[in-house]
C-alpha cells in the first residue's frame, strides 16, 4: 500500500515520553550478547599477523612452520582470498585492506591469518610465519603526501576532478569543488578579510567494544556470520562478493553493538574470518585487540584546511572560501569532498567556494566517524568566523545570526533549504542563560555551529500481532542509540496501545528484506517511517477483521484508541473490538495479522546545532578544564527525548576529547605510537561537566512525525566551540587540534615572546 | 611449557626462588603491571613468585624510627592509614594517584618502583621523602636509598634474587611537610607527563632548614635535584626564591619528546610543578 510520508502535525500520546529502553536491563546486567559473546561447537581462535612497517613490498610469506604446528587448522594469506571483484576497484580496495596483496600499506595492515584450537597455539603460529619485507619510503602527513616527490601510496591512482586528466600517479585521488557566486568580486566588497590555516589530527571513534565476529562457512557454500556491525545486510553483500558466495546463502546476525559511530559501517576482518573458516572447515572466532582496533580500523582523517572569509562592517559576509586537504589513509575515498560540502552549510552566502583534496597516506583506511569530515571543516570555518566578528566589532552570536541560512537559502553545496533549524538554534543560544553566566579568571567562552546532511535510504520492516494482542516489531536497522525504544514508541502511538506491549527485534539477514546501515542518523528516521506505514497496514487489516466480525462495511470501522469502533448510527450498539479481541479471534477471522513496509526513505531533513562552552586554561601548564557545555540542536521531533539528549551529549563528549587530547601519534618510522587507551586519551567522566541540552523541534516536512536524524550533528561544533573558548581564555588563537597542553603552552609562550619583543 | 607459580611464606624463601630461577622470573604483588604485561603477550614468565603471603610484606608499621610499608601493601591501604597520612601527606597523595580506584586496591609502591619507569607516580615523592628500600637477598639484607634502585627505564640495581621487602620512611621532625604534583592531560587514569615531589623541614622562624626535591618523567630515571633544594634552603619561599627553584628544576631536566609531551613542555612544567609543590609542602610544614 502506498503511504504519504508528509508531515501531518499529528497529536501524540506516547511519542515524546521517556520509558526505559528494552535492551537496558540486559546491558547493565551483562546478559546482552555482543560481538565476542557468541560460541559455536568446535570453534577455532583466529588471529591476524600485521605489518610492522608503514610501507613495504612483501617479497615472501613462509607459512609452512605455522601450518605444521599442532593445533593449527588453517593459515591464510591473500592467496586464499583471490580477487573476484571483476574490475570493481572499490571492492578490490576493501579486499586489499582486509589482507595485503603484495604490499603492506600501513603499520597494522594484515598480511596473514591463522585459525587454531586455542589462543596460545594461535599466538605461537603467528610467530612462526616468516614475512620477507622490503621496506619502502612512506608518508603519513597529509601536506607531505601532496608534495611532488612524496612516496606514492597507490600507483593506480590518477587524480580525478582535474583537467587535463593526469597520466602520472598521485596521492591526490580526487579534487572536488562546490559553491556559487564570484568570490573574487565578493572579497573586493569586504571591509575585513581574515585568512588562516588550520590542522586537525587523526582520531578514532573509540567505541569500547572491539571488532569481533564468529564466522562459519561449510563446504556446501552456506555460511553464517555473527558480528558487531552497524549494518549486517551490507556486511553480507560485501562478504559474499569478496568470498564468491551467494548472498542468500550467507546469514549475518548483528550482535548487540558496543558503539560504532561509523567505524562499524565497514568490514575490516570479517572476510578474513570467513576465509579462515572456509579453509579450516570449522567455525572461527576473531576478536580484535584494542591495539588492532587502533592500528587497522577506521579512524577519521587528519586534515589541513585554509579558510578565507571577508565581511562588511555591517556584518554581512561578502565572500568565503576554503581549501580542504583530508587524508583518507591508504585507500581513496570522499572525505575531503564531504568537508568541502559541509564547510559553509550554516550560512547564507552570496559568494562561496570550497575545494577538497582527498589524499592518500600510509595510514589505516579512513572510515566514517559521526558526521564524517564536518567537524574539521567546522573547526576551520567557525574559528575564522569568530575572528571576523571580532575584527568588525560584532559579537560572535550576532554575526552568526546575521549570516545564518534560512528556508529558501541556496546551500553552499547546491540544494535550496526547506525549513531549517540554524536560525532557531542560534536564537536559542543567544537567549540561553549560559551566554550570560559570569566567567572566572583564566576562563573563556566559545560557541560554534554545525551542520549534517542526514540520510534516509532503504528500509524494510515487519509488524506482527501476537495471539494475545502484543506486537512484534521486526526491523533491520541495527540499534546503536536506543532506536528499539523509539521504534516501539512509534508502533505504540500508531496502534494506540501501551509502549510495553511492543517488542522490537533486530532481524538477521535471513528474516527480512534489505536494510541500509544505521548510518547518516537514519535509524529512527527511516525505520520510524517504515514502522508507521507497517502499523497503518496492520490497522487496515484490523478494520477489515472487525468489519467481518460485525458484518458491516469496512468504511464504517475506524481505529481509535487501540480499538476498532463502528461509526454511524446504524452500528451504535456494537462494543468496540480491542487489539486483543481481534488478535484472539484471528485464527478464525483470516489468520495472522501482519503489516509490512519497504521504503526508500527520501527527504531526511538536514540538521543544525549551536554549542556554547566555557573553558579554563592554566596559563603556566596549558592544562584545560571544561567548565560548562551546552548543546542546542534541532531534532525535528524527539521521539524518545532521553536518547535524543544522549546523542547530543555523546557527540559533544567525543568532540571534547577530539578537541583537547585525542590524536594518533606517528613516529618518524611511520608506526603508530599510541595504539591504546592509555596514550590515546578519550575523556574520562571526571574530565567532563554535565552536558546541558536543549532540544528544538522544527518538523521535517518529509516525515509523518517530522523526525530528523539527531545522531551526528552534535559532534560537528565542539572542535570549533572549544577552539574559540580556549583562544578567548588563553588570549591566543589556537589553530591546531587537539589543543593539548603542550600545544596551548607553546602558543601562550610564543604570544608572550612576541608581545615582549613588541 | 607451563608457568610455575609459587607462594613463599618468607621473603628469604622468595629470594631463594628468584635466585635459583632458570628462565624468566617475576615477583607478583598487586600484579597491576605484571598481569597486564603477561596478558598482552609482552612477557611470558617461566616463574611467578607471589609475595602476598609473606607476613613482612603485608602491613604498615609505625616505630620510633619512622614508617615501614610492606611490599604487598596496596596503595589504598596507605590512604586509609591516618598516622602515615599525617606524617607523609605527599607520599600518600602520590601513591593514591596511581591508576584508578580499582587499581588502588591492588597496586603497591614497591611494584611502582620496580616497574622502573621514570614516570612512576609514587617514586618522586618517596625520593623527596628520603625513603629507603629494605632488600632481602640470598646473601642477607641491605638497605638502599630509593633513588639508588632504578638505573634506567626498565633496569634496576637489584641483584639476581634480591627482593624488596618494604619501603621505610624516616621519622618526621616537627615543622615538616611534603607534597607531590603530577601533570596529566586528563584528571585521572593517566601517566605523568611531568611530576614533582618536595619535602621540607622548617626552623622556628619558618625558614626552610632542609629540603629534598625530586622530579619524575624528565630524565631516564626519577631525579633528585640538590640544586633545587639548595635554592630554597634558608628561605621563606618568596617569589624570587620560587623562581630560582623552578629554574634549577628546569635545568635538571633531560627529557625526551614522545607521545606524552615535548622536551620544551616537560622542562617548563617541571619548574611550575616544583614551585607549586614547594608552596603546598611549606604550608603543610606550618610555613603558612
Amino acid at each position: 500500500m502506498a503511504h504519504d510520508p508528509s508531515y501531518t502535525n499529528q497529536e501524540f500520546k506516547v511519542i515524546g515520553t521517556r520509558p526505559p529502553r528494552p535492551d537496558g536491563l540486559d546491558k547493565v546486567t551483562g546478559r546482552a550478547k555482543f560481538g565476542a559473546d557468541a560460541f559455536a561447537p568446535g570453534q577455532l581462535v583466529g588471529l591476524i599477523l600485521r605489518s610492522p612497517h608503514p610501507h613495504a613490498q612483501i617479497r615472501k610469506i613462509d607459512t609452512s612452520k605455522a601450518e605444521k604446528l599442532q593445533g593449527v587448522k588453517a593459515v591464510i594469506t591473500s592467496a586464499d582470498m583471490p580477487d573476484l571483484t571483476n574490475g570493481n576497484r572499490n571492492m578490490l580496495d576493501i579486499l586489499e585492506n582486509c589482507m595485503a596483496r603484495g604490499r603492506a600499506l600501513y603499520d597494522g595492515h594484515a598480511v596473514a591469518a591463522v585459525a587454531a584450537i586455542d589462543m596460545p597455539t594461535a599466538r605461537k603460529a603467528l610467530k612462526l610465519i616468516k614475512v620477507g619485507y622490503e621496506i619502502l619510503p612512506h608518508v603519513t602527513d597529509v601536506d607531505e603526501a601532496m608534495k611532488p616527490d612524496a612516496p606514492i601510496v597507490q600507483p593506480y591512482v590518477r587524480t580525478t576532478g582535474v583537467e587535463p586528466k593526469p597520466k602520472k600517479a598521485s596521492n591526490v585521488s580526487q579534487v572536488t569543488q562546490f559553491g556559487h557566486g564570484d568570490v573574487e568580486a565578493g572579497f573586493k566588497e569586504a571591509d575585513v578579510i581574515i585568512e588562516k590555516s588550520y590542522k586537525t589530527e587523526q582520531t578514532h571513534q573509540g567505541y569500547i567494544e572491539p571488532h569481533a565476529c564468529l564466522a562459519s562457512v561449510g563446504p556446501d557454500g552456506q555460511g553464517e556470520l555473527w558480528v558487531t556491525t552497524q549494518g549486517h545486510f551490507a556486511f553480507r553483500e560485501v562478504c559474499a562478493k569478496l568470498l564468491g558466495m551467494e548472498v542468500a546463502k550467507l546469514k549475518v546476525t548483528a550482535s548487540e553493538i558496543g558503539g560504532g559511530f561509523g567505524g562499524k559501517t565497514h568490514v575490516w576482518m570479517e572476510p578474513v574470518a570467513l576465509a579462515l573458516s572456509r579453509k579450516a572447515n570449522r567455525p572461527v572466532k576473531l576478536v580484535m585487540s584494542r591495539e588492532e582496533v587502533f592500528r587497522s580500523t577506521g579512524p577519521t582523517c587528519s586534515t589541513s584546511v585554509d579558510v578565507k572569509i571577508g565581511a562588511k562592517k555591517d556584518g554581512t559576509i561578502t565572500a568565503a572560501t576554503a581549501t580542504l586537504r583530508y587524508q583518507n589513509g591508504a585507500f581513496p575515498a570522499i572525505w575531503a569532498m564531504l568537508g568541502a560540502m559541509t564547510s559553509y552549510a550554516c550560512y547564507n552566502l552570496k559568494n562561496v567556494k570550497t575545494v577538497g583534496y582527498d589524499v592518500l597516506v600510509n595510514r589505516p583506511k579512513v572510515t566514517a566517524y559521526r558526521a564524517p569530515s564536518a567537524p574539521m571543516a567546522a573547526f576551520a570555518v567557525e574559528s575564522t568566523i569568530d575572528q571576523v566578528a571580532e575584527a568588525i566589532g560584532m559579537s560572535p552570536i550576532d554575526f552568526r545570526i546575521k549570516n545564518a541560512a534560512k528556508e529558501g537559502t541556496r546551500a553552499s553545496y547546491g540544494p535550496k533549504y526547506g525549513p531549517i533549524g540554524i536560525g532557531p538554534t542560534l536564537e536559542a543560544a543567544k537567549n540561553h542563560p549560559h551566554m550570560r553566566a559570569r566567567l572566572g579568571k583564566n576562563q573563556g567562552r566559545g560557541m560554534a555551529c554545525g551542520f549534517w546532511f542526514n540520510f534516509g535510504g532503504q528500509t524494510c520492516t515487519d509488524l506482527n500481532i501476537g495471539v494475545d494482542g502484543t506486537v512484534t516489531l521486526t526491523v533491520g536497522t541495527v540499534d546503536v542509540g536506543g532506536s528499539r525504544a523509539s521504534l516501539s514508541l512509534i508502533a505504540a502511538e500508531e496502534l494506540g496501545i501501551a509502549y510495553e506491549r511492543v517488542k522490537c527485534n533486530i532481524a538477521d539477514t535471513g528474516s527480512l528484506g534489505h536494510n541500509d546501515m544505521t548510518e547518516g542518523s537514519r535509524g529512527t528516521f527511516s525505520s520510524g517511517m517504515a514502522t508507521i506505514f507497517a502499523a497503518r497496514d496492520v490497522i487496515e487489516v484490523l478494520r477489515e477483521r472487525a468489519a467481518k466480525t460485525w458484518e458491516i462495511p469496512v468504511e464504517d470501522v475506524v481505529w481509535e484508541g487501540g480499538q476498532a469502533v463502528a461509526k454511524g448510527k446504524a452500528h451504535g450498539n456494537l462494543t468496540p473490538l480491542t487489539l486483543s479481541d481481534l488478535a484472539a479471534a484471528s485464527p478464525n477471522s483470516g489468520g495472522p495479522i501482519a503489516g509490512h513496509n519497504e521504503v526508500v526513505a527520501d527527504g531526511a531533513g538536514v540538521s543544525f546545532a549551536s554549542h556554547i562552552c566555557d573553558i579554563e586554561v592554566d596559563p603556566e601548564t596549558g592544562a584545560t578544564k571544561v567548565i560548562r557545555y551546552t548543546v542546542i540542536q534541532d531534532a525535528g521531533k524527539a521521539i524518545h527525548p532521553d536518547y535524543v539528549e544522549g546523542q547530543f551529549q555523546g557527540g559533544a563528549v567525543q568532540g571534547i576529547g577530539w578537541a583537547l587530547n585525542e590524536e594518533y601519534v606517528y613516529g618518524e618510522d611511520g608506526r603508530l605510537q599510541n595504539p591504546g587507551f592509555l596514550d590515546y586519551r578519550i575523556p574520562v567522566c571526571s574530565d567532563l561537566p554535565y552536558i546541558d541540552t536543549q532540544i528544538l523541534e522544527i518538523p521535517n516536512p518529509n516525515h509523518p512525525y517530522g523526525i530528523r536524524g539527531v545522531g551526528e550533528t552534535s559532534i560537528v561544533p565542539p572542535l570549533a566551540a572549544i577552539g574559540n573558548a580556549v583562544s578567548n581564555a588563553a588570549g591566543v588563537r589556537m589553530t591546531h587540534v587537539p589543543m593539548s597542553p603542550p600545544r596551548i603552552l607553546k602558543a601562550i609562550k610564543s604570544e608572550q615572546a612576541e608581545l615582549a619583543a613588541g | 611449557m607451563a608457568m610455575r607459580y609459587e607462594t613463599p611464606a618468607t621473603t628469604k624463601e622468595a629470594a631463594t626462588l628468584m635466585a635459583k630461577a632458570k628462565g624468566s622470573a617475576f615477583l607478583l604483588a598487586g600484579g597491576t603491571d605484571l598481569l597486564v604485561r603477561m596478558k598482552s603477550g609482552m612477557i611470558e614468565p617461566d616463574l611467578v613468585v607471589d609475595i602476598k603471603h609473606i607476613a613482612a610484606t603485608q602491613s604498615i608499621k609505625k616505630s620510633a624510627s619512622g614508617f615501614r610499608i610492606g611490599a604487598a601493601v596496596p596503595a589504598a591501604a596507605m590512604g586509609e592509614h591516618p598516622a602515615l597520612k599525617k606524617a607523609w601527606p605527599g607520599v600518600v597523595e602520590a601513591a593514591n594517584l596511581i591508576g584508578s580506584d580499582q587499581i588502588q586496591s591492588r597496586c603497591t609502591i614497591v611494584g611502582n618502583l620496580c616497574n622502573a619507569s621514570p614516570a612512576a607516580d609514587s617514586v618522586p615523592a618517596l625520593i623527596a621523602a628520603g625513603a629507603k628500600a629494605a632488600i632481602v637477598g640470598p646473601k642477607g639484607r641491605r638497605t638502599v636509598p630509593v633513588e639508588k634502585i632504578v638505573t634506567g627505564p626498565g633496569t634496576m640495581s637489584l641483584k639476581k634474587g634480591e627482593v624488596i621487602e618494604a619501603i621505610t620512611l624516616p621519622k618526621r621532625p616537627p615543622k615538616s611537610g611534603d607534597a607531590f604534583l603530577r601533570f596529566i592531560p586528563r584528571t585521572e587514569m593517566d601517566i605523568a607527563v611531568v611530576s614533582a615531589g618536595v619535602s621540607l623541614t622548617l626552623d622556628n622562624k619558618r625558614v626552610v632548614k632542609k629540603a629534598r626535591v625530586a622530579l619524575g618523567a624528565v630524565a631516564p630515571t626519577v631525579v633528585l635535584v640538590p640544586a633545587a633544594a639548595r635554592a630554597i634552603v634558608g628561605s621563606k619561599l618568596t617569589d624570587d626564591v620560587l623562581e630560582k627553584l623552578a629554574a634549577a628544576c628546569s635545568a635538571a631536566c633531560s627529557p625526551i619528546d614522545d607521545k606524552r609531551g615535548t622536551v620544551e613542555f616537560r622542562t617548563e612544567v617541571a619548574g611550575v610543578l616544583a614551585r607549586r609543590a614547594a608552596k603546598i609542602a611549606y604550608q603543610r610544614a606550618g610555613g603558612g
